[in-house]
């Protein structure tokens, strides 16, 4: 495997300009003979299909819920950042890139993040002129908010629901092309498999969830946009049908895996209450733009709270400890997600969080005070009732509580600057890639990051990949290699289904989540991450010994759905295992407690980990072999990531 | 605590339906009802009693739209503003029977258990429910200023999430308040003028042809819809297709 990152030359500001002005172009003409298949809806996805039929490509997208709508970009909170500098507090486009080089601990390749950053403004228009209801201020002016990770405010959100509403902008474009029919929309469809023809991307496998029917697809070029793989700990803020399988399987065909052990663990999360909960539900990050977080300064005190004897309310002002103001006053509260992540974690672990011990209070009294109920309301009236109806507490009156949670995995397939993976012409967009973010990932730049990839690089890059391929023809879904595709497909559902053991699917998956989430989670070192590796390979053992997986492969069956996510979450765990082992020093959302500072911090060592780590999948149960990107810092000067 | 569950269970489109009963039991109040469906879904796997249940569910935070289950007599449950996957059991008291159906209307078929087809609402959608734009060439986006009391109606309205409670809840099975969400929250931003008459006369025109019934304002939808959309859409629906008819420039 080679890695060539084909990054353009020239000043890192006009490397995108210069990409654009000298790639190959497709005529009109020769577009409507091009076939591309998408795989997902959320952001990247939709904007993606939407924006290469609109330029006249022949498009496929395929989606595993009934409707597009459903992508589980959808449930995204808090915002989009870009460089509008509307405020006129400082933003530039090379503000927002230095911030997210910066969040993402100077382990993100520096020509993408800047594209991304230049592009930002761009997604806004467009998104405006979808129709995208943005918050508005009384002049009839979009409005801003701040996010972690950043002193300016050049956060654009729709309420609480900006995911949603972005979404459904792209979902309205996407619609456009199907009624136009360069779009051809397929749903409740997961892919199970991709071909490879010649050494090119040419077609995927996939099944129909409500027939069991395996059909054929085949296409010029694949776009993989179908998220990140966050549900391996089963307990996170995706949704329940969000999966890593579709990525796996190109990974097992031969696309490199990059980083995998960078996984985002959210700050405000509403805590675990139980062993029958099925998801963990997100508190944006925008809160902390109001909201204060504490917990009680006395150990006696928490004790007390946490025995029912102490409420919140009664622990008077000085006997709180705004533990994030106090370590980090430049940023406050507004620190980056794996910060103030850990940051919870070290105060609950030193025996002072509320709740059942794993949690701790994102306090909202103060802006109450200032700006009054109504304006709070009209800020996070949605989250505040989602909270009040998952918890049955009023957070208008008692402070929430919360505690990190898997939330987002800046690791993915690894890609070069044309998004394009090792398998030429397979294309990963959006969560699915490991591009931009780095080790760690700022707040609203999921957002971002979606439609700059699906509306302004891949309309560029994909075409400069199709451009030589207008004399091959129509590829069509005959030969051994879609045979031999769907024999695989066909024989892993008869070894699932062969199974007739004691547990469901289920049981093992919150076991496989749960011992991730205890040895490779939020801080993890040799000797965890060893335990780890034992448990994870027992667990594989004692699920095919003894899972049970009802149904036949030829109806809508759930359970065999979650059996496949599941054997492949068992690969997927050890490689984020064996990363997390290799990347022996701290930084963004990987920690290796054996590499911190004194007071607690990443402590990362750029002389030897500055570099992606590629895996190449040498086949099951064998350790997977790992070639370096180096990262090469032109523009920007490595510094030790500071908010205090 | 404890239930007795009464569940539609329907093998696929075609099979006839039956309601099926279930105890169960040790369930906590702060359980969610999915949560509380995955612990029937375990035992019927593990004791071998029958298929598990399939229900359509994703988020579980009340905003992808994908599930909806019609209990008690209720689309979401017996609760206002939720959807289903936001519904706990503590709403419920111990000892309650509990009746679960699918979305029953022409225009949503049954595809197993408690799951529907609600491509429909997709192929609404389709027909025009959209602003037409093409990637680039658009105006930076402060160039169209918005009063942000319109800015704000338009969010209400755009913050349907297509889940499909509104027909389940009316006796006519009328897709009224998703279209009418809809076309309100484009025809009031500007962006959306353009496109206004055309858009509301094939939406509509694709409600009819799809098989969902007419309003006949019991607001039932507006009683039960998860996001709280209010009728008043449905009102702008009926002027702006009024309007429709007398040229393509008239917009209420």
């Amino acid at each position: 495997m080679k890695l060539d990152p084909k990054i353009p030359n020239g000043p890192l500001a006009e490397k995108w300009t210069k990409y654009k002005a000298t790639q190959k172009l497709v005529n009109p003409a020769n577009k409507r003979k091009l076939d591309i298949i998408v795989v997902g809806t959320g952001l990247a996805g939709a904007s993606a299909a939407a924006s290469l039929g609109a330029m006249g490509f022949n498009v496929d997208i395929f989606c595993i819920q009934d409707s597009p709508r459903r992508a589980h970009s959808i449930a995204a909170q808090g915002g989009i950042n870009a460089a509008k500098n509307y405020q006129n507090d400082g933003d530039s486009v090379e503000r927002l890139f230095r911030d997210t080089i910066k969040g993402g601990d100077y382990r993100a390749r520096e020509a993408n993040v800047y594209r991304l950053a230049e592009v930002s403004g761009a997604i806004i228009d467009q998104c405006v002129a979808q129709g995208v209801p943005f918050a508005r201020d009384y002049g009839g002016l979009l409005d801003n908010r701040s996010f972690g990770g950043a002193q300016v405010s050049r956060t654009f959100y729709a309420k609480g629901q900006t995911g949603q509403q972005l979404l459904l902008g792209a979902y309205g474009a996407l619609s456009r092309e199907i009624n136009r029919g360069t779009v051809r929309f397929h749903e409740r469809c997961e892919m199970m498999d991709l071909v490879i023809k010649d050494g090119r991307a040419r077609g995927i496998i996939v099944r129909n969830l409500v027939t069991g029917d395996l059909e054929r697809f085949a296409a010029h070029a694949v776009v993989l946009a179908t998220g990140g793989y966050g549900n391996l700990y089963y307990l996170s803020t995706n949704a329940m049908n969000s999966n890593g399988s579709a990525a796996w399987v190109c990974h097992r065909k031969g696309a490199a895996f990059a980083n995998p052990c960078y996984v985002q663990i959210h700050p405000t999360c509403i805590p675990v209450h139980g062993d029958y909960q099925s998801k963990l539900t997100l508190m944006s990050e925008s809160l902390r733009n109001d909201g204060r977080i504490w917990v009680p300064k006395k150990k006696e005190d928490a004790e007390a709270i946490r025995a029912g004897k102490l409420r919140a309310n009664d622990i008077r002002e000085e006997d709180r400890d705004y533990y994030l103001e106090r370590r980090y006053p430049a940023f406050g509260n507004l620190v980056p997600r794996d910060v103030a992540s850990r940051a919870a974690k070290e105060r609950c672990d030193a025996g002072y969080g509320v709740g059942t011990g794993y949690a701790v209070y994102l306090d909202f009294a103060d802006a109450i005070r200032r700006l009054g109920k109504e304006a709070i309301s009209e800020k996070y009236g949605n989250l505040f009732q989602m909270y009040q109806k998952i918890t049955d507490e009023n957070p208008y009156e008692t402070p929430m509580m919360i505690y990190p949670a898997i939330h987002y995995t800046m690791g993915g397939l690894w890609v070069d600057y044309e998004l394009q993976t090792t398998i030429p012409g397979l294309f990963a967009a959006g969560e699915a890639n490991f591009s931009d973010h780095g080790a760690n990932r700022l707040g609203a730049s999921a957002l971002m990051q979606g439609l700059a990839d699906g509306y302004f690089v891949l309309p560029y890059t994909l075409q400069n990949y199709l451009a030589d391929q207008i004399n091959v023809g129509k590829i069509t879904t005959e030969g051994a290699e879609f045979d031999e595709a769907e024999n695989n497909v066909r024989q892993r559902f008869e070894r699932l289904l062969k199974t007739s053991g004691k547990h469901s699917v289920d049981f093992y998956h919150k076991k496989l989540g749960k011992l991730m989430w205890e040895y490779c989670g939020m801080a993890r070192n040799t000797e965890s991450l060893t335990k780890a590796k034992q448990l994870v390979a027992a667990l594989e053992e004692d699920f095919w010994k003894d899972v049970f997986v009802p149904g036949t492969a030829n109806e809508f069956n759930p359970e065999l759905e979650k059996a496949c996510r599941l054997e492949d979450y068992f690969e997927l765990a050890q490689l984020v295992i064996a990363d997390a082992m290799h990347r022996e020093e701290s930084c963004g959302g990987h920690f290796r407690t054996e590499h911190q500072t004194a007071d607690g911090e990443t402590l990362r060592d750029d002389e030897h980990f500055m570099y992606v780590a590629a895996w190449e999948y040498q086949g099951h149960h064998q350790p997977e072999t790992m070639e370096k990107e180096p990262l090469n810092y032109e523009h920007i000067h490595i510094a030790t990531r500071n908010y205090k | 605590m404890r239930f007795t569950l009464h569940i539609w269970r329907q093998e696929n489109a075609r099979a006839k339906g039956h309601f099926e009963t279930y105890e169960i039991d040790n369930i906590s109040p702060d359980c969610s009802f999915l949560e509380m469906l995955d612990i029937l879904n375990e035992r019927l796997i593990n004791d071998r009693i029958a298929h598990p249940v399939c229900f359509d569910n994703d988020c579980r935070e009340g905003i992808c739209g994908m599930c909806g289950l019609y209990i008690n007599g209720r689309p979401h449950g017996n609760d206002d503003g939720i959807t289903t996957c936001q519904l706990h059991m503590r709403k419920f008291h111990d000892g309650d029977d509990i009746w679960i159906e699918p979305w029953r209307a022409k225009a949503f078929p049954i595809i197993r258990d408690l799951v529907v087809d609600r491509s429909a609402f997709d192929k609404i959608i389709q027909a025009g429910g959209y602003i037409s734009t093409t990637t680039g060439g658009v105006p930076d986006a402060n160039s169209i200023p918005i009063p942000k009391h319109k800015a704000d109606m338009a969010m209400d309205a755009a913050s349907c999430i297509g889940c499909g409670a509104c027909v389940a809840a009316c006796k006519n099975a009328s897709a009224m308040l998703f279209v009418g969400a809809k076309v309100s929250h484009l025809a009031l931003l500007p962006q959306g003028k353009i496109e206004a008459a055309d858009r509301v006369k094939r939406m509509v025109a694709k409600m009819d042809e799809l098989g969902f019934g007419n309003c006949t304002n019991t607001y039932a939808c507006e009683a039960e819809c998860p996001k709280l959309i209010k009728r008043q859409n449905i009102s702008r629906l009926n002027r702006q297709w009024i309007a429709s008819l007398f040229g393509r420039d008239r917009n209420s």
